[in-house]
């Protein structure tokens, strides 16, 4: 066991898989010498060499385009996009091909890959170094989407997430990078995709976060539930949670409309309405784009999601 | 059609002695005064990165050692001709007219920013003289130029769109379609590649295969040129050139300048990780503020010693913007549901009267930021 933060649980992962499968690539801009520019990837050039850690030319498109070569024909490429945000050039390729390829083939090529990228906002990085979109790649059957928010969830979701065969939308909470510490085992293991997390258990009130554990102390026990996989979700575990306390608060950085709050919410009202207390309070970014200054304001912080708690308890 | 254009790549010595007799006719008064917007380019710079450091302003994308690139290809642009910018081209913005406090504005991103605080720092625009601010998104600006120039042509505007991007730039998608829809529109429009050898820490070498630059025109069809972007002069000559063309009706071409990137990327970037120091040596030897500045004084348009003063006045008046900018308020807690369309949604009002709700239960607000009427 070591401790170490989140990135560092990150950079961990890929050393760990860069060593056991020779397959295994980790390219996109700046992950060679620079290590990334959060340095997710320090030091994996200099340890593998450039044939296993590489710049790429600036294209995302390119990136995700070749990535996908890559994997039908026996790599197995973890791509890094430099920021969620510049991910939407390579939509393409992500939506219209390495999500349907499976299904397209009948089974017969597929594209076994994952997709690193640093997303959310929290870094005073305006519009475009801020954004949290989930949504859009939810929306998208045939991939899976995975947020760790724990160093220990980051390091064997991310192992867990190489090893799949489908392909893999790895979204790594960037303000959380250096925020959180934990123990992480040595060498490899995984955390299994598609499972939730309970990060603490109550009776009063669940709450459904993605990423972010805030914290909730008002004399109200709270019950938080850490989706990790958001595609394929764990949905029955997601039910048992709401029917536990019957109220239900959901929390995520990103606009409500169309957002993943309100899929949340759609389950629990389909399946598991005759338990609830109160409405399933959505507390979410507003639907606006991403603000600069007023991110403080923007982002769903403690203060916002209390509110929200109380609004539900006392129903 | 592709040609290589026949366009002097450098017209003063790193010396500061004229290489050519080809000098763009400029007099004296209008030669000093492209100085003067050298320096004020770094020293603007220089107090900004000073602030960075002190916590006072987020992000800075210095343009220290590529000065002359922006000021000399952007001077010979009529303010009724657009600028397309990436991250670096805000000095000459500065010289089309940007009054100095909105840039210092924009920085801080306050409630003088005309952008109203919602861009990163280092993200300028000036409508005024037709420069919109990039996205942040890389090449996203080329094909927006290119529809722009288009419109200019349809509508019978006298304008020149000059399009600017980096190396890093020219393997974005923008890149591909800007310059092979231009050039089958034929539009007034000239692309001008900043290559100042990184994209952040990838050399540009690492973007493609050509070795000479120019040679991507050949791709889509167009004339190139390419210039030393550290001489001032070449790059006005240049450019002056191919802004004529595209006026005249003889479409697209695409300038290379080659210059330095001196800092890092920007001021979150540590570059003695991945590149020489001896190689930015050998660019600090070249630099373009020097160059000019010497052919100035060996012209005697420029006094020897003088441009030390010149650098001392900007930098007050510089600094007095700051003083005022400092202390400017934050935007109105209202900016962050207006302007996503051209009137605040119902849905928008409400969600932010929600919101103000418990702003003003914590003790948070200020006047202007109360609720909306539904
Ligand atoms: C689509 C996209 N991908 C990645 C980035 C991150 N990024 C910002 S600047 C930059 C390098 C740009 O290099 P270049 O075009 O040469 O311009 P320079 O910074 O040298 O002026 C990168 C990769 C981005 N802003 N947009
Ligand atoms: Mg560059």
């Amino acid at each position: 066991m070591a401790n170490m933060t989140l990135i560092g649980a990150v950079n961990d992962a890929l050393k760990t898989a860069l060593r056991e499968d020779p397959s295994v690539l980790v390219f996109g801009e700046d992950v060679g010498k620079k290590g990334g520019v959060f340095l997710a990837t320090d030091g994996l050039q200099a340890e593998f060499g450039a044939d296993r850690c590489f710049d790429t030319p600036l294209s995302e498109d390119g990136i995700i385009g070749t990535a996908i070569g890559m994997a039908m024909n026996g790599l197995k490429p973890v791509a890094e996009i430099q920021f969620q945000d510049f991910i939407f050039p390579a939509f393409d390729q992500i939506v219209s091909e390495a999500a349907k390829l499976r299904y397209r083939s009948g089974g017969q090529y597929t594209a076994p890959m994952v997709i690193r990228t640093p997303y959310g906002g929290g870094i005073r990085g305006g519009l475009y170094h801020s954004q949290s979109g989930e949504a859009y790649f939810c929306h998208t059957p045939g991939m899976k989407v995975v947020i760790p928010s724990t160093p220990y969830d980051a390091k064997g979701l991310l192992l867990a997430a190489i090893a799949d065969p489908d392909p893999v939308l790895f979204m790594e909470p960037k303000a959380l990078y250096r925020a959180v510490k934990g123990e992480v085992p040595e060498g490899h293991y995984t955390v299994e995709l598609s499972t939730t997390r309970n990060v603490r258990e109550g009776d009063d009130v669940t709450v459904v976060e993605k990423a972010a554990d805030m914290a909730a102390e008002k004399g109200i026990s709270v019950h938080v539930v850490d989706l990790r996989t958001l595609l394929p979700l764990d949905e029955s575990a997601v039910v048992e949670a709401a029917k536990k306390t019957g109220r239900v608060v959901t929390v995520t950085e990103a606009p409500r409309f169309c957002g993943y709050a309100g899929e949340i919410s759609a389950i629990v009202a389909e399946r598991a309405i005759e338990y609830m207390e109160a409405p399933v309070v959505r507390v979410t970014g507003f639907d606006t784009p991403f603000p600069n200054t007023l991110e403080h304001h923007y982002l769903p912080d403690a203060r916002r999601v209390i509110d929200a708690i109380e609004k539900v308890a006392n129903f | 059609m592709f040609e290589l254009l026949d366009i002097p790549r450098v017209l003063v010595d790193p010396d500061g002695t004229a290489a050519g007799p080809d000098l763009p006719a400029l007099s004296d008064e209008e030669l000093r005064e492209l100085y003067v917007h050298l320096v004020r380019v770094r020293v603007v710079d220089e107090r900004m990165l000073k602030l960075q450091r002190a916590g006072r302003v987020g992000f800075v994308g210095s343009t220290f050692g590529q000065e002359a690139s922006m000021i000399g290809t952007a001077g010979p642009l009529r303010s009724t001709d657009w600028l397309w910018s990436g991250l670096r081209e805000g000095g000459a913005a500065l010289m089309r007219g940007l009054p100095l406090s909105e840039y210092i504005a924009q920085m801080y991103c306050n409630s003088n920013d005309t952008a109203k605080g919602r861009q990163m720092c280092n993200h300028f625009q000036h409508k005024g003289t037709n420069y919109p601010s990039w996205s942040s998104v890389i090449g996203t600006q080329i094909p927006h130029g290119v529809g722009a120039a288009l419109a200019a042509k349809r509508l019978g505007k006298d304008e020149v769109h000059a399009i600017y991007f980096g190396d890093g730039a020219s393997s974005s998608n923008g890149f591909h379609s800007g310059m092979g829809f231009a050039a089958v529109w034929k539009v007034p429009c000239v692309f001008v590649l900043i290559h100042n050898g990184w994209a952040i820490s990838v050399p540009a070498d690492e973007q493609t295969g050509v070795e000479e630059w120019t040679d991507k025109a050949e791709a889509y069809g167009m004339p190139a040129a390419e210039v030393d972007g550290n001489d001032l002069l070449a790059c006005y000559g240049a450019m002056e050139t191919l802004i004529e063309r595209a006026r005249a009706g003889e479409g697209p071409s695409l300038l290379v300048v080659k210059t330095y990137r001196m800092m890092g990327h920007s001021s979150s970037d540590d570059p003695t990780v991945y590149r020489d120091e001896a190689e930015v040596e050998v660019w600090r030897q070249r630099d373009p503020i020097q160059r000019f500045e010497s052919f100035l004084v060996g012209r005697g348009i420029l006094a020897e010693g003088e441009g030390a003063g010149i650098t001392t006045e900007i930098t007050a008046e510089v600094d007095a913007e700051i003083h005022v900018q400092e202390a400017a308020p934050r935007m109105p807690l209202r900016s962050l549901v207006e302007d996503v369309y051209s009137e605040v949604p119902l849905h928008l009002r409400e969600q932010y009267n929600g919101f103000i709700e418990t702003v003003e239960r914590h003790g948070e607000a200020q006047p202007g930021d109360g609720a909306f009427p539904l």
